[in-house]
């Protein structure tokens, strides 16, 4: 029973999807499984969590196959993390969806599809094995594909195209990266190709298949060059599909170069000045791209790039506590960057207009939700005892240490340029006097819904806001949390040794 | 057998990537299925190639006594045809979709997503 634990939460994301499927028809019934299905995937991944976290390292052998002959599932402390992350943002999206989601979109099966999504994203984050990661790859991509193509507005269908094209071209390179991987070693689990890649004469080939690898995670991860899918396709679909995509999806990419370049291609000089020239390229495109845009998904949409920078320059750094930033950033990020996207919804909901030109007036209307707004916006920033603080801490501290100047540069920038971002969207949207925008004849605004679907719109925002505050004023904890998988990355001994019995 | 399959393989990523740079959005979906196509034949070269040596232990004895052919590549390329057959029938159907919605094959028009709104 207990060794199986660790699986629990991806088997129980599967269930739920498929339950989800036998009330194709039935609206309401979806909404209240979805929710109350999050919420026990959240109590499940939080015990599988403090469960690793009291007794270490877990895994398990898919069919009873040891490693590296079968399939394994690893749970260390990074992946229990955001399994963790994945259940909260999914529980807080879930509720979200209930009241933001038209029903037209919600009747061809958007809560089963969801699900899917949270499964695919589960699995890949628990794998041990380098191809089956490709497969979560690939059932992440096809709901995410579906759930922004589902309604099927023009705009939708033609970020879709290009969202799906860049897409497919990334995982057929990243399988071109794994055949490589397979015809140099022979081997798939990512702990036995520790060992072996280390062995292998041909020095040339292995560093192929790692750029190969950049590139098939770095345009998952939306990084400098291979980023321009991501903000033409971010503001089509709702806002609920928005908030998991920039949530989770952009992160599954940093944590699959995380986990690739910290257990299989390890301390490569080279691979670590391609990363930081990357992430200073990527901060810089994604600041000033952020700084020119009117449309409020957009901004977040370039800011999702432009703090990916952030965890590739940590990355690029590869010392113990620059990757611990590197998590600690990662952590705030999907709180902040999935509440961000729901609050463009909410701010849709009740002006019917994204565009900072023509919205304003906010605080005056709406003090107490624009206070709320306040906290992930301004944790963004990283105003002090908020969450995007700490991290910064841990990775400029290693880019002086390290003498990468340039980096603590970048990342000083990314800061200041985040703040400016902020502060404009802030006096456009929340101080500016309002201007009046045409009503939307069929449009149903925000203070036309019941009471309970206002609740509906708020609440995850709410929830989501407490556990940036946590992040915050908790840092503590979480920095505690960081330097321990910080730690277990730099060793990776302990997880080959965990993968492979060998104790 | 090798070099044949090397070419070919070259060949298929390269008419692929070529094919996904054209405007047209049906030579699109060409170019990803030339590409996948390049991938898989990869992934089956790269698991060397060996000849009427099926992976099966002869019955009077515990191990192989030859070299075999690795059946993991062909599994593999089993599980990526599939997963790619899954992502073309999408993808055919999103153009169909995309071309009565946006009314035009050209890529190039498709700009309204970078328009400022």
């Amino acid at each position: 029973m207990m060794q199986q634990l660790i699986i629990y939460p991806l088997l129980f994301q599967l269930f739920l999807s498929i339950v989800l499927m036998f009330f194709w028809n039935k609206i309401s019934a979806q909404k209240v499984i979805s929710i109350t299905g999050s919420a026990i995937a959240v109590i499940l991944s939080a015990y599988v969590f403090y469960y690793v976290w009291e007794n270490g390292m877990q895994k398990v052998n898919a069919g009873n196959w040891d490693a590296p002959f079968g399939i394994v599932f690893v749970a260390d402390t990074l992946s229990v993390t955001l399994v963790l992350l994945t259940s909260l943002s999914g529980l807080a999206v879930s509720i979200f969806s209930a009241a933001s989601v038209i029903k037209d979109r919600l009747r061809f099966g958007y809560f089963p599809i969801f699900h899917f999504l949270l499964l695919g994203l589960t699995g890949a984050f628990l794998t041990g094995d380098l191809f089956n990661l490709y497969v979560w790859f690939e059932i992440i991509i096809i709901s995410s594909f579906v759930l922004i193509t589902i309604g099927g507005e023009k705009a939708q269908l033609e970020g879709a195209v290009k969202y799906f094209t860049l897409n497919i071209l990334a995982s057929t390179i990243f399988l071109t990266a794994i055949a490589v991987l397979y015809g140099l070693t022979g081997s798939l689990n990512m702990a036995d190709l520790a060992g072996k890649v280390a062995a292998v004469e041909n020095r040339g080939l292995v560093e192929v298949a790692a750029i190969l690898f950049l590139i098939g995670f770095g345009t998952k991860a939306s990084i400098f060059p291979l980023y321009f899918w991501l903000p033409a396709s971010y503001h089509t679909p709702p806002a609920a599909v928005s908030a998991i995509f920039g949530g989770l999806l952009t992160k599954l990419g940093v944590y699959a170069l995380i986990r690739v370049f910290t257990l299989i291609f390890v301390g490569d000089v080279f691979l670590g000045e391609i990363l930081l020239v990357l992430a200073i390229l990527t901060i810089f495109s994604g600041g000033v791209g952020a700084l020119v845009q009117n449309n409020v998904r957009k901004v977040f949409s370039y800011l999702i790039i432009c703090h990916i920078g952030y965890m590739i320059a940590g990355l690029g750094m590869f010392t113990e506590i620059a990757i611990t930033g590197v998590i600690f950033y990662l952590i705030h990020d999907i709180m902040v960057k999935t509440n961000l996207f729901m609050v463009s919804g909410l701010i849709f909901k009740i002006k019917s207009s994204n565009s900072m030109r023509a919205l304003g007036g906010f605080y005056a209307n709406y003090p107490k939700l624009s206070l709320l707004i306040f906290i992930p916006l301004f944790s963004l920033v990283g105003i002090p005892p908020l969450s995007g603080f700490w991290p910064k801490i841990s990775l400029i501290g290693e880019g002086f240490k390290t003498e990468n100047y340039w980096t603590v540069a970048a990342i000083i920038f990314a800061s200041f340029i985040t703040l400016i971002i902020i502060a404009k969207l802030w006096a456009e949207v929340f101080w500016k006097d309002p201007k009046e925008i045409p009503e939307k004849p069929k449009f149903e605004y925000f203070s036309d819904i019941s009471k309970a679907r206002k609740t509906q719109f708020i609440l995850p925002i709410v929830f989501l806001s407490l556990i940036s505050l946590y992040i915050g004023f908790g840092a503590e904890h979480i920095q505690l949390l960081s330097s321990r998988i910080a730690n277990e990355l730099m060793n990776s001994q302990q997880y080959i040794d965990t993968v492979l019995n060998n104790s | 057998m090798e070099i044949l399959l090397a070419i070919l393989v070259g060949l298929l990523y390269a008419s692929g990537i070529y094919m996904i740079l054209r405007r047209s959005l049906v030579k699109l979906i060409i170019g990803i299925i030339l590409l996948g196509n390049g991938a898989n034949l990869l992934i089956f070269l790269l698991g060397r190639i060996t000849k009427g040596l099926p992976p099966i232990i002869p019955e009077n004895s515990k191990v192989f006594l030859e070299a075999y052919a690795d059946p993991v590549p062909q599994a593999l390329i089993l599980t990526a045809i599939v997963i790619s057959f899954g992502l073309q029938s999408f993808a055919i159907i999103l153009v169909k979709r995309a071309h009565k919605v946006v009314r035009t094959d050209d890529l190039d028009e498709m700009n309204a997503t970078d328009e400022d709104s």
